[in-house]
């Protein structure tokens, strides 16, 4: 059997980065949107953390960054909720396409 | 240092007082009185940085702040405008809804953001810089709780922010793969030749992910939506001080690490900077509403500031100072006179000349430095980001296309003033103007033509 090696971390890391970004551009319900960018953002954390303990595993930098990042994660979900919540008041719905009050 | 605790504790102060009490004139002027005091701090650093001449730059934080004597005097500069903007708004401020005492509290917060901004020497404090001012920004832009485009502006400015965030970090990460650090000036061992591909598409990511803040073109699809939704005070906020603070952290980013590397982001960075300038001044000219096309043309100003980070020297610094300074004033000044009008489109401003003189007289000073008139601070801004550019000497076609797009931008500033002065019609004002306004509007309009006579003044570093 071999290892796990910090590229297969590096797969499941990349491919979490991309179903984000495609969730994001593709959904239009704004608690999926949510969930996309949640996605997004866990999947920068195993980023940092494999790095740091396959290249550089002498220092904890990469994990304190991730504990930042799960807390600021945290608060902007906090604003997210506010404002979808705000948003299903004033249009009783929460589909992106229907927030088109301003045109180009 | 002391300033982003005293800008803390001035957030806490206004959050509590709006507890403590409902009088909204009193929550202004309580605002007011804190903020001047933030600005005597900031420069009592500046005179302890002066003083302290020779001595290295002191390191907070576990050396993840170096405050060194640009960072402090960029923040002292950047609460002047703060305190500037408050001074000129703060009663508009208290008519955007109930909750008067959190809008300052906010603002507090989003200063604590720029002063990490100008002085972090570590990618956790960009970071938590960025954060600390998109956050409160997404607040602010959706505080008209009741309005349809205030929160479909915030909607819009948290899903394009928050995605952003994703891209810089994921920058941040892949520079962390290539280095195993976060400190910027580990970065700059960096080899030129032989260059990392981790390193490289970290620093792609960050140019995106650091264009979506500044709103650069590709990258500005947020920015006409977000500032035409906000209630105007806060749009006169975001599209200033904020955006003026995320370029310094972007340009002390690209200067201070990459800046041996140019060869490698100088073309990708020059592109941005052409499309900014296109996009922002060709489409602010189809727009009928004086605030998105200020909207267009905060975009349009972006794309010159971006010249201080194509250009890597001492001038670039400079160059950043005076624009940051120059644009904030005239702009907030504009947003001023804005603010004061029921009618946002340009016929709103027709016959503004024969009802209110003065208002007229100074709004045409702060559309001519916008457009970077000669004896404005506008022309100054833009000659010395110009003049760094053609120092460093790679981008020259990139010069004269901005200076074909400065030509462009006159044509929609100016029809602003046309309309004031020539056209007829009745101006129709929310409320009087009152004395108050009118002194400081003046006192703006001073600033921004010692800005143009005398731009030395800003470079006092």
């Amino acid at each position: 059997m071999n290892e796990i090696s910090l590229n297969h971390y590096l797969f499941v890391s990349c491919a979490l980065f991309f179903i984000g970004v495609y969730g994001f551009l593709t959904r239009r319900n704004l608690i999926t949107m949510l969930m996309a960018i949640e996605l997004i953002l866990n999947s920068i954390n195993i980023n940092f953390i494999v790095f740091n303990k396959f290249l550089f595993p002498d220092k904890l930098d990469g994990l304190f960054f991730t504990i930042f990042i799960i807390t600021i994660a945290a608060a902007e979900a906090a604003v997210a909720i506010a404002i979808i919540i705000n948003l299903y008041r004033n249009y009783k719905t929460i589909d992106v396409e229907e927030t088109n009050t301003m045109k180009f | 240092m002391k300033a982003i605790i005293a800008a803390t504790i001035i957030g806490v102060i206004m959050m509590f007082a709006s507890i403590l009490s409902n009088n909204k004139s009193g929550i202004v002027s309580l605002a007011t009185v804190l903020f001047f005091f933030l600005f005597g701090i900031n420069i009592w650093e500046v005179y302890e940085s002066i003083n302290a001449t020779g001595v290295a730059a002191p390191a907070y934080l576990n050396n993840m702040m170096s405050l060194d004597s640009f960072a402090i005097w960029f923040s002292m500069l950047m609460s002047g405008c703060a305190l500037l903007y408050i001074l000129l708004l703060g009663k508009e401020i208290a008519k955007v809804g109930k909750h008067v005492g959190e809008y300052f509290a906010l603002i507090a917060f989003i200063m604590v953001g720029i002063y990490l901004l100008a002085g972090y020497s570590n990618m956790l404090m960009l970071f938590i810089g960025i954060e600390i001012l998109s956050i409160p920004q997404y607040i602010l832009a959706g505080s008209d709780k009741r309005n349809l485009k205030s929160t479909e502006a915030s909607l819009k400015y948290f899903l394009m922010g928050s995605f952003s965030t994703g891209i810089l970090l994921m920058g941040i990460a892949m520079l962390y793969g290539a280095t195993g650090s976060f400190d910027i000036i580990n970065f700059r061992m960096l080899q030129t030749d032989a260059l990392n591909p981790l390193a490289l598409s970290g620093i792609l990511f960050l140019i995106i992910g650091l264009g979506f803040k500044v709103s650069a073109a590709p990258m500005h699809m947020w920015t006409p939506d977000v500032y035409d939704g906000s209630p105007t005070p806060f749009t006169a906020f975001m599209s200033t001080i904020v955006k003026a603070g995320v370029f310094v952290a972007f340009l002390r980013l690209f200067h201070a690490s990459f800046g041996n590397l140019t060869n490698h982001w100088m073309m990708i960075v020059a592109v941005i900077t052409a499309t900014t300038l296109f996009i922002g001044n060709i489409t602010a000219v189809f727009q009928q509403s004086v605030k998105r096309m200020l909207a267009y043309s905060s975009i349009a100003q972006a794309g010159f500031m971006l010249f201080a980070i194509l250009s890597v020297n001492a001038t670039a610094w400079q160059g950043i100072v005076i624009y940051a300074v120059a644009y904030s004033v005239a702009t907030i000044g504009m947003f001023a006179v804005l603010i004061k009008l029921k009618d946002y489109t340009y016929d709103g401003f027709n016959g503004l000349a024969k009802k209110e003189p003065a208002l007229a007289f100074f709004t045409t000073i702060f559309l001519m430095s916008l457009a970077g008139i000669p004896l404005t601070g506008g022309f100054m801004a833009k000659y010395f980001v110009l003049l760094a550019a053609v120092q460093q000497g790679q981008v020259m076609w990139l010069v004269i296309f901005a200076l074909i797009m400065a030509a462009v931008s006159v044509y929609y500033y100016f029809k602003v003033i046309i309309a004031m002065y020539f056209k007829t019609g009745e101006a129709e004002l929310n409320h009087e103007v009152t004395g108050y306004d009118k002194l400081m509007l003046g006192i703006t309009c001073l600033l921004v033509i010692l800005i143009g006579l005398m731009p030395q003044l800003l470079l006092n570093l």
